[in-house]
C-alpha cells in the first residue's frame, strides 16, 4: 500500500518516494551510494558513526542521512567536496584506535571497516599517539570481544535488545574508554546465537567456533536448511576441505533474513562428532562388529525376503496361520529430520514392498488434524477459501494481532519468536497468549490468559462462547493470578476486535482440539491463519509424506479405497487396507516378541529405554548417524547421511518447502535414499524413483499441494505448499492414532541429534537457564 | 531492598514529574547515592526493577557519569575540573598538587575515609576557574596555597 508521496533531488536526480522515509533508504534505494556503520534496518536509529553526513540545502552543516526523513522538496548533495572530506575524516578517526591487524583478524577480506576505508578512506593517519590496548576477552564459548578494533557503532547492543529481546550487551564508560560489556562482569549469559557477532561489521566480535581458523575467500559457501528446528532457517555453511567452519546468513537470503539461533549458526559440528558412525555394524552374539556395505545390506535384504515369503505363504495358508503366534510382520518407523522424497520414498517402499502400513514417526504437531479441520472449513465455507488459511513464517511480521495458544517459541521456535517479536516492535501487532506457564514472550504480549496446565481447549470453549469453559477457568493460578470473569471476557472482547489474526500453536492442541481451534477462529473477523508448531526440520514433510500409520501421502485416509487405488496405480502395487500401528505400538509390539521387523530411520524411539530390553525381540534395522539407544539394540545399523551431506528438500513447520544442498560428505556413509534403493533392489524388488529430483517430480505428481512452482525453491528461496483448500477436501476423517507430543527441545537441545553438538553442550546457559514457571 | 521513608518519599514525587519511567533515571540514582553515599549492586537492582531497565542499562548510565559512584568516597569528595578554561589558569597544576598534598591517585580515598579525589570534565565554574567541587559545594579561583588552607578548614570540621 503505497501512501502519500514527496519529491526530492539526490545529486542531480529526483526521486519520488513515500513521505517519511529516511533519506539514506531513499537513497539507497535509488542506488546512491551513502555508507554506514551504525545504521541497520529494522534497528533502532543511532547516529553514532556518521558516515552518512549528506549536504541538504539550507541546512547549516553537514546532516546524517540516516535520521533525517524525507521532506517536499528536499535537495541534498551526496558526492560534494565537503561530503567525501567528511567521510574521509571520520574513516580517520575510526582507524586513530584501530589496530590494523587485518592481516591475522577474521573480519579480513569482509570487513565493512576494511571496504570503507577502500573505498572512501584517507591513505594516511596523522594519529601519531600510542593507541589504547585491551587485552581480548572470552566472554562465552562462542563469542569472544576485542575491544580496540570496536567501532561503537551499538549494533550488537541494539540486536541483542530489540531483535532478540535478550539485552545481554550494553556501552559502558565513556569517550576514549568506552567499551561494550556483557550482561555478568566479565561474562554473558544469554541465548548464545551469536547475532552480535554476526551483525558486528568489523572483527570486534568474533565467534569461538570460527575465529582464526579461515579467510573468508578460501572457503565454499553452501546454502541450505538447518537440521534442527521445525522453522527451516537457511544457513550458509562455509566450508573448506570438506570440512564445515561456520554458519550463517549474511547475505539475508531465506526467509529467516539473517536471522540463526545457536543451532543453525554453530550446531552443525555433530557431522564430525567422533562417535559419528562411518561403517555398517553387523550383530554377532552380543556383539555388534563392523561390516561391510555389502555384507549389510545383504543379511538385511535376505532376512527381509525370508519374513516376506513366510508371510505370503501364511497369507495363503489359513490353516498355518491359526497354528503360529500372530505377528505383525514389518513396522517402520522414520525420521523428522529426512528429507520429503526420502520420507515419500520410505513408505513407498514401506507400503509396496514391505506390505505394512506399520509406518509412523513421532509426531509433534498434529498437521493431519489441522488440514483436515482446514479442509471441512473451506467445504462449510467457500468464501472462506479465498485467502490461504495457513499463515507463512514471515506473515507473523505483518500481522496485526497474532494469538499464541501454548509452545515457547522462544526455545522451542528462535525463528517464530524473532518475527513475533518483530511484529511487535516494528509494527504494532498486538500478542495474544493463552499459556500455562509464564513464557519469555509476555514480556511483548498485549493481552495474557493464564491458566492451569491441559486447560487450553477450556480457554478456546470460553473463546467460543461456553459459559461451563469460562467457569473452568476461573480462580487462582499456581503464580497467584487471579483469574477473573472480567479478565476473560477483557481477552475474549479484545480478540475479538482484531481482524486477519495468525494463530500459533503448540502441541497442547491436538486431535478434536483442533477442529474446535478452528471453530474459534473462523468466529473472528478477516481471515484468521494458522501455524502448527511441530519439533524438526522435517517434522511437517514427514506428516505431509504421509509417514504415518493411517494417512496416504497428501493426507488421504489408508481405508478409503479410491485413495489407494490412485497411489495403487502409480505404484504398480497393492497397498494394505487396515490403519497401521504407531510408534508407541510397534514398540510394545516388539516387546512383546509380535513384530517381525522393525525397520528405524534416522529415529531414536527407545530414547531413555534399555536396549538390552529389546535385543533378540525383532530383527530390527536402524539406519542413523549415531549408536544411540534404538542402534543398540539393532541387528544391523546403517550409517546414513546428515542432512548437510545430501540434497533433496524439506518442508517447515509452516509448509515452506526449502531445498536442502549438500555441504560436506562423510566417508562411509550413505544418504537414506541411496540406502533404501540397495535395500530395495538387493530384495529383488523395484523402488523408484532413485535421484531426489526424479522422486520430487513424483510427489508433485501425487500430492496435489506439492504441485506448486519450483523456480524459486531451485534458486535457494522457500514456496508455500499448497492449502488443503485448494484442493478437494478429504473422503473421510483422519482417524487419529498415536501421540502427538513435543520433546520440548530448549534452544540448547536438538532431540537426541543434540546430544552430538560439542557447542551445545558446551555453553553454560544449557544448566543454569530455568523453565518458565507456572502461569 | 528498603530504602529510608525519606528516599521513598523523595523517589514518590520524583515518579510523578515524568510521563516515562526510565526518565527518572539518573536524579533517582544521585538521591540513591547522597543518602548512601555509593550505588551498591542491591541498589542498582532495586532501581532497574522500579523503572522497568535491565541492570546493563542502569550499570551503562552510572558508567558514563562521573558523579555516579559504584565505591565509597570520602567524606569530602573532591573534584578538581581540569577541562578547557580551568587547564589554561592552572587546573593540571591544582591537580597535581592536590594528588601530593592527600597522597591520593585519581578514584582513591585517605585512610581516614576524609578524603577523595577526582579529576573531572567541565562543572561549569568557568569564569571562576580554577575551580573546584566538593561534595556539591564550589570553590572558586584556587591556588595551591589556597587549596591548602581549604583542606585545613575541611579537616578541623571534622572534629
Amino acid at each position: 500500500m503505497m501512501g502519500e508521496t514527496v519529491k526530492i533531488r539526490v545529486d542531480d536526480r529526483e526521486l519520488e518516494v513515500q513521505r517519511g522515509t529516511l533519506l539514506i533508504e531513499a537513497c539507497r534505494a535509488a542506488g546512491i551510494e551513502v555508507p554506514s556503520f551504525c545504521y541497520y534496518p529494522g534497528l533502532s536509529l543511532q547516529a553514532a558513526c556518521r558516515m552518512c553526513l549528506v549536504e541538504i540545502e539550507k541546512a547549516p552543516k553537514l546532516q546524517t542521512a540516516c535520521t533525517v526523513p524525507v521532506t517536499e522538496g528536499m535537495i541534498v548533495r551526496s558526492n560534494t567536496e565537503q561530503v567525501t572530506q567528511a567521510r574521509r575524516s571520520m574513516l580517520e578517526f575510526l582507524l586513530g584506535n584501530h589496530p590494523l591487524d587485518c592481516p591475522v583478524c577474521d573480519k579480513g577480506g569482509e570487513c565493512e571497516l576494511q571496504d570503507m576505508v577502500f573505498r572512501y578512506g584517507a591513505s594516511e593517519s596523522r594519529y601519531g599517539e600510542a593507541k589504547r590496548h585491551v587485552e581480548e576477552q572470552q566472554w562465552s564459548p562462542v563469542v569472544y570481544f576485542d575491544a580496540p578494533r570496536c567501532i561503537l557503532c551499538y549494533r550488537c547492543v541494539r540486536v541483542c535488545d530489540e531483535g532478540m529481546g535478550v539485552g545481554a550487551l550494553s556501552v559502558v564508560n565513556r569517550g576514549v574508554h568506552t567499551e561494550i560489556a556483557p550482561n555478568h562482569g566479565d561474562h554473558l549469559e544469554c541465548e548464545e546465537c551469536g547475532m552480535c557477532i554476526d551483525i558486528c561489521p568489523v572483527g570486534a566480535l568474533t565467534s569461538g567456533a570460527y575465529r582464526y581458523k579461515a579467510r573468508p575467500w578460501e572457503m565454499q559457501y553452501t546454502s541450505t536448511i538447518c537440521t534442527h528446528c521445525g522453522d527451516g532457517c537457511k544457513t550458509t555453511l562455509s566450508v573448506r576441505n570438506n570440512k564445515i567452519l561456520r554458519g550463517n546468513n549474511r547475505d539475508r537470503s531465506g526467509i529467516n533474513g539473517e536471522f540463526l539461533c545457536i543451532k543453525g549458526r554453530y550446531a552443525y559440528d555433530f557431522v564430525e562428532h567422533p562417535s559419528r558412525l562411518r561403517q555398517p555394524l553387523i550383530r554377532r552374539g552380543r556383539e555388534l562388529v563392523e561390516t561391510t556395505w555389502e555384507e549389510a545390506i545383504g543379511t538385511v535384504a535376505a532376512k527381509w525376503s525370508e519374513i516376506l515369503a513366510r508371510r505370503n505363504k501364511a497369507a495363503n495358508n489359513t490353516l498355518a496361520e491359526t497354528s503360529e503366534k500372530r505377528s505383525e510382520g514389518f513396522g517402520v518407523i522414520g525420521s523428522n529430520h529426512t528429507t520429503n522424497e526420502e520420507n515419500y520414498l520410505l513408505q513407498k517402499f514401506a507400503r509396496t514392498v514391505l506390505q505394512t502400513n506399520h509406518v509412523d514417526h513421532h509426531r509433534t504437531a498434529d498437521y493431519a488434524a489441522l488440514i483436515h479441520a482446514l479442509a471441512n472449513e473451506s467445504a462449510e465455507q467457500p468464501s472462506q477459501a479465498q485467502r490461504p488459511p495457513l499463515a507463512r513464517s514471515k506473515d507473523i511480521v505483518g500481522a496485526s494481532a497474532i494469538l499464541l495458544v501454548g509452545n515457547n517459541p522462544t526455545e522451542q521456535h528462535p525463528l517464530i519468536a524473532w518475527n513475533i517479536r518483530e511484529a511487535c516492535r516494528l509494527n504494532g501487532a498486538r500478542l495474544y497468549i493463552i499459556h500455562s506457564r509464564r513464557i519469555p514472550l509476555l514480556r511483548q504480549s498485549h493481552r495474557f490468559l493464564p491458566l492451569g496446565l491441559g486447560h487450553e481447549a477450556d480457554a478456546l470453549r470460553h473463546l467460543c462462547g461456553e459459559p461451563e469453559a469460562t467457569q473452568a477457568l476461573l480462580g487462582e493460578t499456581p503464580s497467584g493470578d487471579n483469574v477473573t470473569a472480567d479478565l476473560l471476557n477483557d481477552f475474549r472482547n479484545r480478540l475479538q476486535e482484531e481482524k486477519d489474526v495468525i494463530v500459533v500453536f503448540g502441541d497442547e492442541i491436538t486431535g478434536p482440539d483442533v477442529s474446535l481451534l478452528i471453530r474459534m477462529g473462523s468466529r473472528l473477523s478477516g481471515q484468521t491463519r494458522y501455524i502448527a508448531l511441530g519439533d524438526y526440520s522435517n517434522s511437517r514433510g514427514a506428516s505431509d509424506m504421509g509417514l504415518l500409520p493411517h494417512l496416504l501421502p497428501g493426507y488421504r485416509p489408508v481405508g478409503d479405497a479410491a485413495a489407494r487405488a490412485f497411489f495403487e496405480d502409480r505404484w504398480k502395487s497393492p497397498i494394505p487396507a487396515t490403519v497401521g500401528l504407531s510408534v508407541d505400538d510397534m514398540v510394545a509390539a516388539t516387546l512383546q516378541g509380535g513384530m517381525d521387523a522393525l525397520y528405524v530411520v534416522g529415529a531414536n524411539p527407545l530414547k531413555g529405554r534399555n536396549p538390552e530390553d529389546f535385543c533378540g525381540k525383532t530383527f530390527l534395522v536402524v539406519q542413523d548417524l549415531f549408536l544411540q539407544e534404538t542402534a543398540q539394540a539393532a541387528d544391523v545399523v546403517l550409517p546414513a547421511a546428515s542432512a548437510y551431506e545430501k540434497s533433496g528438500t524439506v518442508t517447515n513447520t509452516c509448509g515452506e518447502l526449502q531445498r536442502l544442498r549438500k555441504a560436506v560428505g562423510v566417508l562411509g556413509t550413505r544418504t537414506d535414499l541411496q540406502i533404501f534403493a540397495s535395500l530395495a533392489a538387493a530384495m529383488g524388488a523395484t523402488l523408484h524413483p532413485s535421484q531426489p529430483e526424479e522422486a520430487l517430480e513424483e510427489i508433485r505428481q501425487m500430492v496435489p499441494e506439492y504441485n506448486i512452482p519450483l523456480a524459486n525453491v531451485l534458486a535457494g528461496g522457500a514456496e508455500a505448499v499448497l492449502n488443503p483448500n485448494g484442493f478437494k477436501p478429504l473422503a473421510a476423517p483422519a482417524e487419529t492414532s498415536g501421540r502427538v507430543y513435543s520433546a520440548q527441545d530448549t534452544l540448547f537441545t536438538s532431540g537426541t541429534l543434540g546430544r552430538f553438538s560439542n557447542i551445545l553442550n558446551l555453553v553454560p546457559e544449557r544448566n543454569i537457564r530455568k523453565e518458565p514457571g507456572p502461569a | 531492598m528498603q530504602f529510608t521513608p525519606q528516599l521513598e518519599d523523595k523517589l514518590k514525587k520524583l515518579m510523578r514529574n515524568y510521563p516515562i519511567k526510565r526518565s527518572a533515571l539518573i536524579p533517582m540514582l544521585l538521591f540513591a547515592q547522597d543518602e548512601q553515599g555509593f550505588l551498591s549492586q542491591e541498589t542498582i537492582a532495586e532501581i532497574a526493577g522500579r523503572l522497568e531497565l535491565t541492570v546493563p542499562q542502569v550499570e551503562e548510565t552510572i558508567s558514563y557519569y562521573s558523579m555516579l559512584r559504584k565505591k565509597p568516597a570520602g567524606k569530602y569528595h573532591l573534584q578538581v575540573c581540569t577541562n578547557i578554561s580551568c587547564l589554561l589558569r592552572g587546573g593540571e597544576e591544582l591537580f597535581e598538587h592536590a594528588r601530593k598534598k592527600l597522597r591520593l591517585a585519581p578514584g582513591e580515598t585517605t585512610p581516614d575515609n576524609l578524603f577523595s579525589l577526582e579529576e573531572v570534565e567541565c562543572i561549569g565554574a568557568c569564569a571562576w576557574a580554577p575551580a573546584i567541587q566538593v561534595n556539591y559545594q564550589f570553590h572558586h579561583e584556587l591556588t595551591p596555597e589556597r587549596f591548602d588552607q581549604l583542606i585545613r578548614e575541611l579537616e578541623r570540621s571534622r572534629t
